[in-house]
């Protein structure tokens, strides 16, 4: 069992996401120290890419004011290793194909093993492409973890008999944002996944108030929120750990009820 | 087991969001049907000849050919298209696809525009809804282009993400995919994009090699010894090429922006300067940092401003079976003036790139040599840019 299984033993899973280097890289060591203190299970880093395809507004500003910092993968590395040495939660990267591609997807799965992080999410592959990311992260001993979607449907079996670590399930069509209404039926996507794997199911794309972290969670094993995060940090600078930290709190009490 | 489908050599490929896989699915399956259908293929045969006025001509340049003193020069005339530019073959070809498989709707990216125009254009044609997605930058650059778009009935939505060009347009179409795909075809301009984007495309425009081969055996009854085009995406220079390709002894030459110089930044010669990556769907050159973060490429073409480059264009580099060279700014608009007044010919920026190559190539090249340049479109939409350029304040 990874590590990131872990993350689903306490109940539902709360996983939220930042953008690292989002405004800076101690302000992200800040929230992260926060996330983890009120009961994120575990944590997506994104490391920034100048064209998020797969993003909306909100966290394609955050990839922006990160680069415009200065910020780039072997900064996010470092910070990590550091980051390591007091954070247990599992860690996992979301990043884009050509991140991990130009560093080198052996040398980028080698530097993951050695700062300590659990699993790979890169939303421009899709399972026809797996197979050129994934045998250098298990090697590694790194959960290269797979998307599933509401148009997914007669993939979704063969994606989550593959599937490492967890399955995330886009709630939505299009690209990342908050949404007033999610009307996708996950109960279905989530039945079908059952069907075919045993590996933990967390749901995101659109999720930001504790309702709808409640209502997503009875069909799942955990919930992932980045935009309604990205957010606040977006809103709140440096100072955002503790107005993260007390969201986080309260999320994961909603879908903990 | 590494997905093959779609694969030029190591490019191409689908590096695209779990969500559009089974459009892009779809796609194929239709496109694999409906090519080898009389009846679908007869539809476009018309629409192509009645509608877009092809076959377009091969003209000899009898002036310009003096002029450079060298080989004899061949215009293939893709600017007499309707709409302007070779853009409209791809764009029937996908409309009438996307038609049969039931859509009712078409979203594009654009540059220049001329894309956009097209789309637009075959969206009314077709009776279909059209959203064009357009770098802000290149609203204002291509501002004639943009109320053509509007005054054919589609809605132009400016992009004003990352460097507001065309990879910007390019995210944002794709970005829209991803959240209308039932009754939306998104009608990719170039052969570029995940599988079957890069055959689709490269497959509609290779009727320009088609008519050229036929054209050029009947004028001349030989084979030219190179034949040239502009290269952004590159669906002129591939629909150029296609049919040469098994000639060896035909050369191939795509011309790349080079902007103010490939030994700057403001450049977009993705062969001369980019290197190995994955983006917007596929594996090919892009211009990139070391990191990997596509770089804000640069050119006074707003067709060619774009920092990656088709995937079976990165393979015919790779195996040396065709010439990729830069042109910068400069170039391009001397030969936009040249060939304006030897030919009565205004190129559209984008072909001055292959016209302004073609100058240094033909003078030292043989009189019995034959080369044929792919004019792609037509040049009206870039007078007031090009005045400009040359310091005159001239708005439209």
């Amino acid at each position: 069992m990874s590590k990131i299984q872990n993350a689903f033993q306490n109940g539902k899973a709360f996983i939220p996401f930042i953008t690292c280097g989002d405004p800076d890289l101690e302000t992200t060591g800040k929230i992260v120290r926060a996330l983890a203190e009120n009961g994120a299970d575990l944590i997506e880093l994104g490391i920034p890419f100048s064209d998020p395809t797969a993003e909306g507004p909100v966290i394609q500003g955050a990839n922006i004011r990160a680069l415009s910092g200065g910020i780039t993968t072997d900064k996010i590395f470092d910070f990590v290793a550091e980051l390591r040495a007091e954070i247990s939660v599992p860690l996992v990267f979301m990043t884009y194909a050509n991140v991990v591609f130009s560093y080198g997807i052996e040398r980028f799965a080698a530097r993951c093993a050695e700062v300590g992080i659990d699993g790979i999410i890169l939303p421009d592959v899709p399972h026809e492409e797996k197979e050129e990311f994934a045998p250098a992260c298990r090697s590694h001993g790194i959960d290269f973890i797979s998307l599933i979607a509401p148009t997914s449907e007669n993939r979704i079996a063969e994606i989550a008999k593959d599937a490492e670590g967890f399955l995330y399930v886009v709630s939505s069509l299009g690209v990342t944002g908050v949404r007033s209404e999610i009307q996708t039926d996950i109960r279905a996507m989530t039945e079908k996944i059952r069907e075919n794997t045993t590996i933990p199911c967390a749901i995101g794309f659109g999720i930001s108030t504790p309702e709808q972290a409640q209502h997503m969670a009875e069909a799942a094993d955990g919930v992932i929120v980045g935009s309604a995060i990205v957010k606040q940090i977006a809103a709140n600078g440096r100072d955002a750990a503790p107005v993260v930290g007390e969201y986080v709190k309260r999320m994961k009490q909603a879908i903990s009820g | 087991m590494k997905n093959e489908a779609g694969r030029f050599g190591i490019h191409g490929g689908q590096y695209i969001p779990e969500t559009l896989m089974n459009a892009v699915i779809e796609l194929e399956a239709a496109y694999e049907h409906y090519k080898n259908d009389p009846q679908f293929n007869a539809e476009l045969e018309t629409l192509f000849n009645e509608y877009a006025n092809r076959p377009s001509r091969l003209y000899y340049a009898e002036k310009l050919t003096k002029a450079l003193g060298g080989a004899k020069i061949y215009l293939k005339r893709e600017d007499l298209n309707h709409t302007g530019a070779h853009k409209i073959n791809n764009v029937l070809g996908q409309a009438l696809l996307a038609k049969k498989m039931g859509k009712t709707r078409l979203i594009a990216e654009t540059g220049a525009g001329q894309h956009g125009v097209a789309t637009a254009t075959a969206a009314a044609l077709m009776g279909m809804e059209c959203v064009v997605f357009m770098g802000e930058e290149d609203t204002k650059r291509q501002a004639l282009n943009v109320y053509r778009m509007r005054l054919l009935g589609a809605e132009v939505i400016p992009v004003t993400t990352g460097t507001a060009t065309l990879k910007d347009a390019v995210s944002e179409a794709m970005r829209e995919w991803t959240s209308r795909i039932a009754d939306t075809h998104y009608c990719l301009g170039s052969v570029m994009g995940p599988h079957p984007f890069p055959t689709i495309v490269r497959d509609f425009q290779a009727v320009i090699s088609k008519e050229i081969r036929a054209q050029i055996l009947e004028k001349e009854g030989r084979l030219p010894d190179a034949v040239m085009a502009c290269v952004g995406g590159g669906s002129n220079a591939i629909g150029t090429f296609y049919h040469f390709i098994p000639d060896e002894g035909v050369r191939l030459i795509g011309c790349e922006a080079a902007g103010r110089g490939i030994d700057t930044f403001e450049t977009a010669a993705t062969i001369n300067t980019g290197r190995l990556g994955i983006f917007h769907g596929m594996k090919s050159y892009f211009c990139q940092d070391e990191y990997g973060q596509i770089a804000p490429v640069y050119s006074i073409s707003a067709g060619l401003d774009y920092p990656g480059i088709g995937p079976e264009h990165a393979h015919l580099h790779d195996i040396g079976r065709a010439e990729y060279v830069a042109v910068t700014d400069d170039e391009a608009v001397q030969a936009f003036e040249f060939l304006s007044r030897t030919e009565g010919i205004i190129p559209a920026i984008e072909s001055a790139h292959a016209v302004a190559h073609a100058m240094k190539i033909a003078p030292e090249m043989g009189k019995d040599q034959i080369i044929v340049i792919t004019i792609s479109g037509r040049g009206d939409k870039d007078c007031a840019a090009i005045a400009r350029y040359r310091g005159e304040d001239l708005h439209e």
